[in-house]
């Protein structure tokens, strides 16, 4: 074995290193993911099966923690369930068997399209706003440049709250309270100082020499931007707006305040989820559930570019 | 997409003539580059100053009234430093600057601690290290808000699976502690989901560290026959320094402004042994409804975090030149 | 092709727009707020009554408790039109009165011959009037309720935990009529292994963010002689607030809080009492009459196993008051709609069915009508409590006085600080203050 360390450089590990390194690794993430692996489960379970005592680990799945989260339920006596007919779904049937029927459609959809449309709104908003600014600092001499991208940054930093209290007013003036486009005009306003931030350093590192190029050759300075400068920066892009829609997804202390009925996000909807008396913990893991999958598909296909995006910005600081 | 860079330069100038109808290209090529740029950047600068100065400077010329937002008919009158006089005094607002410092400071030590070992375990490049760096980072990905709201199921003391755990390893009974409910232990229960939260993210800065640090340096130490022990502390810490401070400085601004976490797990409870500043601020402007005091607040809040950001990035940037 | 296009898309649009604007401006539609709890379940069902007898639509935006004042008040304060119809809370009367939130509902009454006196008058008082006790009406008493206590009929009614109780304090064992007894009996059960499972005395609301720790502590305070105010009007709050009574009233909350609750109830209100109840953990909760229709009902812990009682008495007979009045948003597009609305809620037949559906009615036909004692089991109790409620500040400012009784109440019984003098003494600083700030006093 220790022969074959002078074949490797001396900075490669021992083989008993790595392992020891792996081991302890793979245990650490194991741990973390035991939280969100009983969000997973516990979506799956009835109502009863949740709050049992000790912790189920085994138990029968059910869909009751959807059904409960998609639908509104009112109980009902025996006699009136029985006279209803054939039950129309599986909900229907789950529900019933509590001797509740379904009285509809529950919040929980409008307020996850909400999430949607504010979510990638804004994070469209952000890049595109976002790009075009980076791209003004990088390449020209704009004035007072330095004291205008910490300005940008350090809006940041001021705690939501802080910055709710203002809004709040401004939005109550204007008409913007609890609409989809006062959300979407704030999620930009926040995210476009890291996206001018970071894309500054992305763009920085595309050398001017292709435009320069391309302008020679008959391009005019937009063209050039377009069709240069902007595939080379796709990689960037894509980094900003995974940070862009990881915030507006997430956010909450904006949502709460600002949004009480029809612009409302998933996030401030997902921890008022209650059942008949205490909550339905099935139900608001089912909620966790589905909104935590589009996040989770984000990380997974993109890490490449998230990866290169938080070192990226540590290394640019 | 990027590859196909060269292509481009060779074909597009005729695509791209061709594809922008003339009277547009005239136009967009009479633009010089300072239009252009002004044209950038302005839609930025006009957003940011009517999302965020406009409001801050209402929110300054509010922390001098005793304006109320649920008092359409009230007199607006003008009290001068009566606010932040109140608010600089005020016992309760000093404890949850005191509470805020502790979660601060806890955090920060727990993520910088296990952030910067599992950077270093797994910069030792084990096989599947990029796959288990990807487990690892889910956490930071989700919503404090949601993912807190269902933390507080976790630690019921009955039926909560944390209080079970623990109880499986030390043979306490779970149901003889209260994560949530008492005063001791109330603040760990949210620096812990922080920490299981946001480790990754100190890893993910710390790795960025390890790797910036060029391989000849370990390997002149190890003609000099520096023990691993002196490469750690003389190479690996020193040149990492400048990341593990920056990932304090994000993650201390990030948690000085914690509001969602804190409210759906315990709400500030319980008393006020969790109300971080916050809550203080949110309970002061949206429930109480006072918002030339919040807005005081606010402001003092603000000048806080861009005075400690400031001194600590100067003292970042000493530490980088070193 | 183009050219062609546009008059066409031009004109199925136009033909869409001419079908939908009449149905749009004929969608007579009311959104009805509400907390989201049992009776508004009820509310759904009767208001189909409603619909079918004049085509309006109900809709019905029901916020969880924890979030409701927040929320509701948030948007009334932003202008939002979400709501119509709004049930809210009756210490919100003050402030939504004053700012122009509510329409004032006198003219409307007298035009409509709704008289006030057809309801029962400690609930107009607290429901409907501001300033207090005086005819001015900001809404329609909607739904009466009281904070009242039930307990396990079955262990109570055990031949050996009545032998054991006997023995141990020299009494029969049954509901408790003073606090004393209440406190004396939780601690009894309490640890108690009863069908092989431990149990705890009594679950209590605890919760910190919005109302439940004072709603619970009141319950305790009142009966123990807590008042406001030394004289009503005059916010002279030193020797009322902090006088002895109060004092061992609110040290006998955190008594019951430390001896009595079951383990993780720190931070509780209704939900967390009926979980604690209907999993068997408490022989005793308190929680609003709202939710004892369907307790009664309940397929674990109803029928015979549950009985009623209401809050103890120590010095004085008291009870916390609960229950909200029906008021019409200001800010509404339908006012011809929300007070038809009213109009026809107000009707006695009305009232009789929402008490039968599970709501409070509040109105004199129902209430003494002979069979209303008998109609269910805790309709007597509900006669008692509600002719001896005492209510929270409905001031402009309540949510500020709420707040700091919150804090004050939350810091000495769960987090365990200070006396209970110190924390009323507290409350006397904090109430002086806010009410010097809104230039009371």
């Amino acid at each position: 074995m220790s022969n074959a360390t002078s074949a490797h450089s001396v900075v490669e590990p021992s083989a008993t290193t790595k392992r020891i390194a792996g081991i302890i690794v793979v245990v650490y993430a194991i741990v973390t993911m035991v939280p969100l692996a009983w969000i997973f489960m516990t979506s799956f379970k009835s109502p009863p099966d949740s709050i049992s005592y000790p912790p189920k680990l085994v138990f029968t799945p059910t869909l009751e923690g959807y059904c409960n989260l998609f639908t509104t339920r009112t109980r009902q006596t025996a006699e009136y369930i029985e006279s209803l007919g054939p039950p129309q779904s599986t909900c229907d049937e789950i529900t019933r068997s509590r001797n509740m029927v379904i009285a509809g459609p529950s919040n929980y959809w409008p307020r996850f399209t909400n999430s949607m449309v504010i979510a990638f709104g804004s994070t469209f908003l952000a890049v595109f706003l976002g790009t075009l600014a980076a791209y003004g600092f990088s390449r020209f001499r704009v004035p007072l440049a330095d004291d205008l991208l910490f300005f940008i940054l350090s809006t940041r930093m001021m705690p939501p709250i802080a910055v709710a209290i203002p809004i709040y007013l401004m939005y109550r003036e204007l008409g913007l309270s609890d609409t989809a486009l006062g959300m979407i005009l704030l999620y930009t306003a926040v995210n476009v100082s890291l996206a001018v931030w970071l894309l500054k350093g992305f763009m920085d590192e595309i050398p001017r020499e292709y435009e320069e190029a391309a302008m020679i050759d008959g391009y005019t300075r937009l063209q050039a931007f377009r069709k240069v400068v902007l595939p080379q920066a796709t990689t960037g892009i894509a980094a900003t707006a995974i940070f862009c829609l990881i915030f507006a997804w997430n956010e909450y202390a904006f949502a709460v305040l600002l949004t009480s009925g029809s612009a409302q996000t998933a996030p401030p909807f997902i921890p008022t989820i209650i059942g008949e008396g205490g909550m339905d913990w099935p139900a608001v893991a089912a909620g966790t559930t589905i909104f935590l999958v589009p996040i989770l598909v984000f990380t997974i296909l993109l890490r490449k570019q998230l990866l290169r995006g938080i070192t990226f910005g540590a290394v640019r600081k | 997409m990027i590859n196909s860079d060269t292509t481009i330069l060779e074909k597009e100038p005729e695509r791209a003539a061709a594809s922008t109808p003339v009277s547009l290209a005239r136009r967009i090529g009479g633009l010089s580059d300072r239009a252009i740029a002004w044209l950038f950047i302005t839609p930025t600068i006009a957003l940011l100053l009517a999302i965020n100065i406009f409001p801050l400077i209402w929110a300054i010329r509010l922390s001098f009234t005793n304006y109320r937002a649920n008092r359409p008919n009230a007199v607006l009158e003008n009290v001068g430093l009566q606010n932040y006089q109140r608010v600089l005094t005020d016992s309760d607002i000093w404890i949850a600057m005191q509470t805020t410092a502790h979660f601060v400071f806890w955090t920060i030590l727990l993520q910088t601690l296990i952030g910067f070992s599992l950077a270093y375990l797994i910069d030792r490049k084990f096989r599947g290290h990029a796959f288990w760096t990807t487990v690892i980072l889910i956490p930071m990905m989700l919503s404090p808000a949601v993912v807190g709201n269902f933390w507080r199921f976790l630690y019921q003391p009955q039926i909560g699976l944390f209080n079970y755990i623990v109880s499986y390893i030390t043979g306490v009974p779970p149901s003889s502690f209260e994560m949530l409910g008492s005063v001791s232990l109330a603040p760990w229960s949210i620096i812990i989901v922080d920490t299981w939260m946001w480790t990754p993210y100190v890893m993910l800065i710390c790795l960025a560290g390890l790797r910036s640090i060029p391989d000849y340096i370990y390997e002149a130490a190890e003609v000099d026959r520096a023990s691993a022990w002196r490469q750690f502390w003389s190479i690996t810490i020193p040149m990492a320094l400048p990341f593990i401070m920056l990932a304090v400085l994000f993650r201390g601004i990030e948690n000085f402004k914690m509001f969602d976490m804190v409210m759906l797990l315990t709400g500030g409870g319980p008393g006020s042994t969790t109300e971080v500043a916050s809550i203080t601020l949110k309970r002061e402007a949206f429930e109480s409804w006072r918002t030339g005091r919040a807005s005081a607040f606010a402001i003092i809040l603000f000048v806080a975090v861009f005075g400690l950001a400031n001194i600590y990035v100067k003292a970042l940037n000493r530490v980088k030149q070193r | 092709m183009k050219t062609m296009c546009r008059p066409l898309l031009g004109a199925t649009m136009a033909l869409g727009l001419s079908t939908a604007l009449p149905s749009l401006a004929q969608a007579d539609e009311l959104t009805l707020c509400w907390a989201a709890w049992d009776p508004a379940n009820a509310l759904v069902e009767l208001s189909k009554d409603f619909t079918a007898q004049t085509g309006t639509q109900m809709k019905f935006e029901f916020v969880p408790w924890p979030n409701f004042a927040d929320r509701i008040l948030n948007e009334l304060n932003s202008g939002g039109k979400l709501c119509d119809l709004l049930i809210g809370d009756s210490q919100w009367i003050g402030g939504s009165a004053e700012n122009g939130y509510y329409v004032k509902l006198n003219d409307f009454f007298d035009k409509e011959g709704i008289k006030m006196s057809d309801f029962a008058e400690a609930a107009v008082n607290a429901y409907s009037t501001w300033p207090k006790g005086t005819p001015n009406y900001w809404a329609l008493p909607a739904m009466g309720d009281a904070n009242a206590w039930f307990y396990r009929k079955d262990w109570f009614s055990k031949p050996e935990i009545q032998a054991e109780f006997k023995a141990a304090t020299g009494r029969d064992l049954a509901a408790p009529t003073t606090w004393d007894e209440l406190l004396e009996t939780a601690k009894f059960f309490n640890g108690k292994e009863i069908d092989g499972k431990k149990v705890y005395g009594a679950a209590i609301f605890t919760e910190r963010a919005s109302e439940g720790i004072t709603m619970g502590a009141t319950q305790a305070l009142y009966p123990y002689g807590f008042k406001y105010e030394n004289t009503p009007g005059k916010y002279d709050m030193d020797g009322a607030v902090n006088s002895e009574g109060a004092i061992k009233g609110l040290e006998a909350y955190k008594e019951l809080y430390k001896c009595c609750t079951p383990p993780g109830y720190t931070d509780a209100y209704m939900g967390e009492t009926l979980d604690a109840f209907k999993s068997g953990q408490a022989a005793m909760a308190m929680n609003w009459f709202a939710f004892f229709p369907g307790l009664a009902k309940d397929e674990n812990v109803g029928g015979d196993k549950i009985g009623f009682f209401v809050n103890p008495k120590e010095a004085t007979a008291a009870s916390t008051l609960g229950g909200q009045g029906i008021s019409v948003v200001a800010n509404t597009d339908n006012m011809d709609g929300a007070l038809a609305y009213i109009k026809w809620f107000a009707q006695p037949d009305v009232q009789k069915k929402w008490w039968q559906l599970g709501g409070y009615a509040v109105h004199n036909d129902v209430l003494n009508d002979p069979s209303f004692k008998d109609s269910q089991p805790f309709a007597a109790d509900f006669l008692v409590a509600m002719n001896q409620v005492q209510d929270f500040w409905q001031e402009p400012a309540y949510a500020i006085l709420l707040q700091s009784a919150q804090k004050r109440f939350h810091d000495y019984v769960v987090a365990d600080q200070g006396t209970a003098k110190e924390a009323l003494d507290g409350l006397v600083k904090d109430w002086t203050e806010i009410f010097e700030d809104e230039g009371k006093l």
